[in-house]
C-alpha cells in the first residue's frame, strides 16, 4: 500500500494532519504492508516523520522544518527539498536522505543509520554524533563534529571554522578546505582502512565511482583533552 | 524566540500586494513572538514632505491632535488614523514647528519619521496587531516585520520592534546583545538618543550613527560585526536598501529566499511558503558573519 498524505495544517481545532501522521507511522507494526508513504505540502513544518521504527520508505516532497526524522529506526526518509534544523537528530537506524541543503546540526548525536545531504550543510552538523554515518555531498559549516563522539562524518566539499572541536573517536573525512580544525582535532594519515570506509561509505550514499578516495583527508582526535593527563589537571 | 520576516520587492506589480504579503508572514511568526509585534512598510512619498508617524496613548482624540498640530503647522496636514497610530504627512518646512508641538503632547510619541517609512507597533498577538492597523491593505517597495517574545527588556510598546533611530531607516533583532549599555553611552555621546534601555534600539542606533558618519549600509553593518557582541539576527531597512546580518556563530535561525520577482526574509522557512513563486525560488541559509545588501535602483 502507499498512503499519500497532505501535511497542509487545518484551520481552527481540527486535528493537525501532520500529528495525525506521526500518530499512524507510530502505530505501524514491523510487518506493515503499507511499506511506502508520500507526504506532500511539508510547508516548512517541523517535526515531521519522527520517531518512526518500522523499515518502510517516506518520501516528503517539498523543504521541511526542525527535527525531520528525528529518532528514525530502520525507515528509509527522502526529502525533496530542504531540510531545517537537526534533521535525523538522534537516529538509531535508517536511512535519511536530503536532496536539498540541510540547516543546522544535522544527524545531532545520532546514534547510528545513514544521512545523506546532496546539498551543504551548514553550522555544527553532526555535532556529538555517536555511531551515525554521515555523508554531506557539500560543505559543512562551523563547529561539525563537535564533540562527536562515533560513527563517520564525510565530507565532499569543504569544512568551516572549528571542525571537530573535543572530538572523541568519531572518523572525519573532507575532500576540500578545512577553515580550521578544533581543539583536540588533528589530522591523520589516510590508511587503506580509511580508504575502504570512505569508499563504503559513498557507495552507501549513491556517490559514483569518480571520486577519487585519494583526495579526501582525515581528522580524528588527538586524544590529549579526553584523557585526564597530569599537566592539565589546573584546567579541570 | 521573536520571529524576524522581510519582503523586498523587485517587481513593482507586486507593491499593491506588499503589506498583504507580509502579513501573512508575520501571522506564522506568531508561534516565535507571542507578545507584541510590529513592522515597518516603505510606502509612497510626497515630495517635499515628512511623513511622521504618531502613537496616540491615553485619550488623546486623533482628530483634535491633527488639529492641533494643523494649527501649529499654518496649514492642514494630511493624515492617516490607524488604530492607536496617525500618519500625518508634513511639509518639510513646517516639521520643526510640529516637532515643536509634539513635544508638548506628553501622550503622543513618535514612532518613525522618514520620506517613505511608517512604523506601527503594539502589544498583543501578531496578527491580530496587523489586523488592527490594516497591514493587508498596505502597499510599498519593501517591509520589515517582528514578532516578539521579551527577554532583555519589559513587553510594552516601546519595547516591540522594529526600532528606529534615523530618518527611514529600522531594524528588526532576534538575540540579545551584551554589551548594548557600553555601546549607548558611547553613542550618547556622540549626540544620538534613545528611548528605551532595550539592546535593540542600541543596535539600530548604531546603524545611524554609522551611516551619519557616511558609510554605506554595507559598511555600516560590517563595522557592527565589531562593535555589537551578543546574538543577533538583524534585519535592517533604509529608503532605498533591505539589509540581513547573522552573528559569527550563528546562533539565531534564519532562511532568505529570492526569485526575479522578491527577496525574502523568514526566521524560518515556514514564514516564506505562500510567497508567489516559491516552489522556484533559491532557498538558503544565510551564512554566519556576512552582510547581504539589496538596494532599489
Amino acid at each position: 500500500m502507499m498512503p499519500t498524505v497532505d501535511l497542509t495544517p487545518t484551520a481552527g481545532l481540527a486535528p493537525s494532519p501532520l500529528r495525525e501522521l506521526n500518530a499512524a507511522l507510530h502505530r505501524l507494526a514491523p510487518d506493515t504492508n503499507e511499506t511506502q508513504w508520500r507526504l506532500l505540502n511539508p510547508r516548512g513544518q517541523h517535526a515531521i516523520a519522527v520517531g518512526i521504527d518500522a523499515p518502510i520508505v517516506v518520501e516528503v516532497e517539498g523543504h521541511v522544518g526542525y527535527y525531520c526524522a528525528g529518532m528514525n529506526k530502520q525507515a528509509t526518509i527522502i526529502v525533496n527539498g530542504n531540510a531545517g534544523q537537526g534533521v535525523a537528530e538522534n537516529m538509531m537506524s535508517g536511512h535519511v536522505h536530503v536532496k536539498g541543503d540541510a540547516s543546522q546540526a544535522a544527524g545531532a548525536t545520532g546514534c547510528g543509520g545513514l544521512l545523506v545531504i546532496d546539498g551543504n550543510a551548514s553550522a555544527r552538523c553532526g555535532i556529538s554524533m555517536k555511531g551515525i554515518d554521515i555523508v554531506v555531498k557539500g560543505s559543512v559549516g562551523h563547529l561539525s563534529a563537535f564533540m562527536a563522539q562515533a560513527g563517520n562524518l564525510v565530507v565532499l566539499g569543504d569544512a568551516g571554522e572549528a571542525l571537530g572541536d573535543s572530538i572523541y573517536e568519531a572518523h572525519l573525512y573532507v575532500r576540500g578546505s578545512v577553515t580550521s580544525l578544533g581543539a583536540d582535532c588533528i589530522e591523520k594519515p589516510l590508511e587503506e582502512p580509511h580508504r575502504a570506509e570512505v569508499q563504503r561509505l559513498l557507495a552507501a550514499a549513491g556517490v559514483d565511482g569518480s571520486v577519487d578516495i585519494a583526495t579526501f583527508r582525515r581528522y580524528g582526535s588527538a586524544r590529549q583533552l579526553y584523557h585526564f593527563h597530569i599537566d592539565n589537571a589546573g584546567s579541570y | 524566540m521573536c520571529g524576524i520576516v522581510g519582503l523586498f520587492l523587485k517587481d513593482t506589480s507586486l507593491e499593491p500586494q506588499l503589506g498583504a504579503l507580509l502579513s501573512g508572514m508575520l501571522g506564522t511568526m506568531a508561534d516565535r513572538g507571542p507578545d507584541s509585534a510590529g513592522f515597518a512598510v516603505y510606502g509612497a512619498e510626497t515630495p517635499g514632505s515628512l511623513k511622521l508617524t504618531l502613537r496616540l496613548t491615553g485619550d488623546v482624540d486623533a482628530d483634535d491632535l491633527v488639529a492641533r498640530l494643523s494649527e501649529a503647522a499654518g496649514v492642514p496636514l494630511a493624515h492617516v488614523v490607524r488604530d492607536t497610530h496617525v500618519v500625518l504627512t508634513v511639509p518639510e518646512e513646517r516639521a520643526a514647528a510640529v516637532r515643536a508641538e509634539l513635544g508638548r503632547v506628553p501622550t503622543v510619541s513618535i514612532v518613525s519619521s522618514g520620506q517613505r517609512m511608517e512604523i506601527f507597533k503594539e502589544v498583543g498577538r501578531p496578527d491580530r496587531v496587523a489586523e488592527r492597523f490594516g497591514l493587508s491593505r498596505m502597499a510599498g517597495t519593501h517591509a520589515i516585520g517582528h514578532t516578539r517574545m521579551a527577554t532583555e527588556s519589559a513587553v510594552t510598546t516601546d519595547g516591540a520592534h522594529p526600532f528606529t533611530t534615523g530618518a527611514d531607516q529600522c531594524l528588526v533583532h532576534n538575540g540579545s546583545l551584551s554589551n548594548h549599555n557600553a555601546v549607548r553611552r558611547e553613542l550618547v555621546r556622540r549626540g544620538l538618543s534613545f528611548r528605551t534601555e532595550n539592546d535593540t534600539e542600541v543596535a539600530a542606533g548604531f546603524i545611524t550613527w554609522k551611516m551619519q558618519e557616511g558609510f554605506s549600509l554595507d559598511q555600516a553593518m560590517s563595522a557592527s560585526l565589531d562593535a555589537l557582541d551578543g546574538f543577533y539576527t538583524f534585519v535592517v531597512g533604509t529608503e532605498s536598501g533591505f539589509s540581513v546580518l547573522r552573528d559569527p556563530i550563528a546562533c539565531k535561525p534564519a532562511v532568505m529566499a529570492e526569485t526575479d520577482r522578491w527577496v525574502a526574509f523568514g526566521t524560518e522557512y515556514r514564514a516564506l511558503v505562500d510567497l508567489p513563486g516559491i516552489d522556484a525560488a533559491k532557498v538558503w541559509e544565510p551564512e554566519p558573519a556576512k552582510v547581504y545588501v539589496w538596494e532599489r535602483p
